[in-house]
């Protein structure tokens, strides 16, 4: 029976339980549900709970782990001339794999019997023309230790799957009938149904924090593999970034790293006092009227894909600045600073745009949040608006802004396209604002998108240049967090 | 007429602060006060009491334009202060604060030590020209607002770390740095407990010699004890005005009475 059948059945049967949960309960009251523990639609509830659950939460492992168990079983059983032949032992197994389900295919299609297909042997039958005509395409002809493999793997396959129908139908019906025996007037269906609504919460809240320790794992075991390939030496302390596709390249992280801090700052420069300033009028002195369009007006550039910011620096911002500050005839200012549209100052102010939004409206909400009675406070004692912005508001809300501004500096750390589209891509150390520069993300990509082996440094560099970018953004967050909590109840 | 008036301050010996004639005050639409007329006297404490949302607060407010801030806000009628009307164009809100200080009824101290919290309205106002001026002025301040003594030995500790009453002196020595003529205080004692609230009374009494004190509150046992004249407003309306002890023994309007026994309210 296929899966999804299965599941089919599972909801059915789940959907029954609820309806007979509930007519059991008011049965048990003799029809009058003021005289149950819960209302009814609780009793139904749990019958269907406890159908469901445990049922599905099997079969989700069930299909997680009975493959790994197989292809454990069938590689230790696989002959180890075969994998001398062939490089490794994966691609013998993907042999197996492929060869196994198109066996199963030419099953469904008709081209072989249920029982003709176990007793296939290479000499009697061309097993790879057969499988050709289903549309299941073969490396080569098969050997007869691969078809073994593939028969133990498709014999274990089919047996593991009636096991889990049989298992996932008992544990359903077995749940149905626990749930209905409890199921009577005084069964206090809603506590139970109110741990199983926590359990959901639980379960939402610790899957997104085990994806994050999945992914810093992940990234940690291949950062683990690029040390084992180049030293780390190079990659913390070494000066220059060189990746030399065909090997012994110098991958030092630092020229990326000033070129992420440099435009990482310029876009800050920006951002804070705009943000900030913007933040101060709308919150303090716009009127309603002036408010109600100018703060989702400035929410829009929020909205704005950073590609489309790209486009920007690259078409607009970049020619703009090398003609004031370019070289040749064009630069206004007859300066012969700027060599190509592409530069630090380019990707910074268009980033710092991008940020504006960020920085303003987190610190609009910051300086709303500062109670009227320390601006009553301030006014009452013959200070000017701005003598009160000035001295009572901005320092009460200093801390928030502080956390404001450094939540924007871990995104413009790890912002790609602009810094793709609006900085070059050349690795080094300068101080020149209108010098190309590249950074850790976009070095990230390229090293990645490349054409080289998988297990080769100049790739293994992306992952341990990634990790280091968590690092960065997540220590910025910490401490942003960090300020904002210290602070906090100052005024509360 | 005039030597009506000159009668009439020797008769009395004290001198009238603050004159409002006909005033009336709207929130957007809605009318907060009514052609209130009321005369407070200089070196007097002067209790408003009414029921909640009668428009005391709003009269106070009124006395050094912090309506202004609020945007709905209108107020027509004249408000003299020494016989100026504090409502005319040339009249700097700003500079009327500093002459009019408010405490207000949370204590609202700024998140900053308690020296730079005394120092801030003298530092605003240029009123000192050298450090050793302002300290003068702070420690004159937090001793008339009788709180020297608790603080005297961390002035560089947060004025939010105090205790509410402490909070409440503190904005009180706040608003005196700044040497006002008019105190104003809107239910400075709603925040804080009855030993607090003891220490705060007796230091308005105090006040009353270099100011004239305007306090709303809600407790009539408050009013009685600190103030020597009583306003009482109903529905915007000023009901009765008149020395303390008649208000509270022999009122002339009926709402009063209603009120002060504990009828309405």
């Amino acid at each position: 029976m296929p899966t999804f059948w299965l599941i089919v059945i599972l909801l059915a049967l789940t959907a029954c339980g609820f309806f007979g949960g509930r007519r059991r309960a008011l049965a048990s009251a003799n029809g009058n549900p003021r005289d149950l523990h819960s209302l009814p639609v609780y009793y139904g509830a749990n019958v269907a709970m406890s159908i469901a659950i445990p049922a599905l939460m099997t079969l989700a492992i069930w299909l997680l782990v009975q493959p790994m168990v197989i292809e454990t079983r069938v590689s230790a059983s696989l002959p180890s001339e075969v994998i001398a032949e062939n490089t490794s032992i994966g691609l013998v197994m993907g042999d197996v794999r492929r060869l196994s389900d198109g066996l199963d295919e030419a099953v469904v299609q008709g081209i072989f019997e249920e029982k003709q297909s176990f007793a296939l042997n290479t000499e009697a039958t061309d097993v790879r023309a057969a499988l050709g005509t289903v549309g299941v395409a073969l490396g080569s002809d098969v050997r007869p230790e691969v078809l073994a493999a593939a028969q133990q793997y498709r014999q274990l396959s089919s047996t593991g799957k009636r096991a889990m129908t049989l298992v996932c139908l008992m544990l359903a019906l077995g749940g149905l009938a626990l749930s209905l025996r409890n199921t009577n007037k005084t069964f206090r269906a809603r506590n139970v149904v109110e741990r199983g609504i926590l359990a959901l919460l639980v379960l939402a809240a610790s899957l997104a924090i085990l994806t994050t320790v999945g992914i810093v794992f992940s990234m940690l075991f291949e950062t683990i593999n690029f040390f084992g390939l180049h030293t780390w030496r190079d990659f913390f302390f070494g000066k220059t970034w060189a990746p030399n596709f065909r090997g012994d390249s110098e991958l030092s992280m630092l020229p990326l790293l000033w070129g992420t801090l440099y435009i990482s700052a310029i876009a800050l420069l920006v951002a804070v006092p705009v943000g900030l300033f913007a933040a101060i009028y709308l919150s303090e002195y716009a009127g309603s009227a002036v408010r109600s369009f100018a703060k989702p007006l400035l929410e829009i550039l929020a909205g704005i894909p950073t590609i489309v910011y790209g486009l920007f620096a690259l078409l607009t911002v970049g020619p703009l600045l090398l003609k004031l500050f370019g070289q040749g005839e064009e630069g206004l200012l007859g300066l012969t600073w700027m060599s190509g549209a592409t530069s630090v100052l380019t990707a910074g102010l268009v980033m710092g745009i991008m940020l504006i939004p960020f920085v303003s409206s987190l610190s609009d909400d910051i300086i709303n949040a500062v109670p009227q009675t320390l601006r009553d406070g301030s006014l009452g004692l013959g200070a000017t608006k701005s003598e009160t912005i000035r001295q009572v508001v901005l320092p009460a809300a200093l801390p928030g802004i502080v956390g404001a501004i450094l939540l924007a500096a871990s995104r413009a750390i790890g912002e790609t396209m602009i810094v793709v589209m609006g900085a070059g891509a050349i690795a080094k150390f300068s101080a020149n604002p209108f010098d190309s520069m590249t950074t850790i993300t976009t070095r990230v990509v390229s090293q990645l998108t490349g054409d080289t082996d998988f297990a080769s440094p100049e790739t293994l560099v992306a992952f341990a240049l990634g990790l280091s970018l968590f690092v960065l953004t997540l220590g910025l967050n910490v401490l942003a967090l960090y300020i904002v909590r210290k602070y906090r109840e100052q005024y509360d | 007429m005039n030597t009506m008036n000159m009668l009439d301050k020797n008769l009395d010996t004290t001198t009238t602060k603050i004159t409002a004639r006909d005033v009336n005050v709207y929130y957007g639409d809605s009318h907060a006060i009514k052609d209130v007329n009321v005369e407070i006297d200089a070196n007097t404490v002067t209790a408003f009491i009414g029921p909640s949302g009668c428009g005391k607060s709003t009269f106070l407010r009124c006395i050094n334009r912090m309506n202004d801030t609020i945007d709905v806000c209108r107020v027509r009628g004249d408000i003299l202060l020494d016989g100026e009307d504090i409502y005319d164009k040339r009249v700097d809100p700003v500079q009327l604060r500093a002459k009019v200080g408010m405490v207000f009824q949370k204590p609202n101290p700024f998140p900053k030590s308690i020296y730079d919290n005394v120092s801030y309205g003298p530092r605003i106002h240029g009123l000192s020209r050298n450090k050793a001026e302002m300290d003068e002025i702070v420690e004159k301040s937090l001793r008339r607002a009788a709180i020297w003594e608790e603080v005297k030995d961390r002035l560089d500790a947060p004025g939010t770390g105090l205790s509410g009453g402490q909070q409440q002196r503190l904005c009180i020595a706040r608003a005196i740095a700044t040497e006002p003529e008019v105190l104003l205080m809107d239910e400075p004692c709603s925040a804080l407990d009855p030993i607090a609230t003891a220490q705060v009374e007796e230091l308005i009494d105090e006040l009353r010699a270099n100011y004239s004190v305007v306090i709303v509150t809600h407790s009539m046992q408050q009013a009685a004890r600190v103030s020597q004249k009583t306003a009482f407003f109903h529905l915007g309306n000023l009901v009765e005005f008149g020395p303390t002890g008649q208000i509270f023994t022999n009122p002339e309007d009926p709402r009063t009475e209603s009120y002060i026994t504990g009828r309405i309210g």
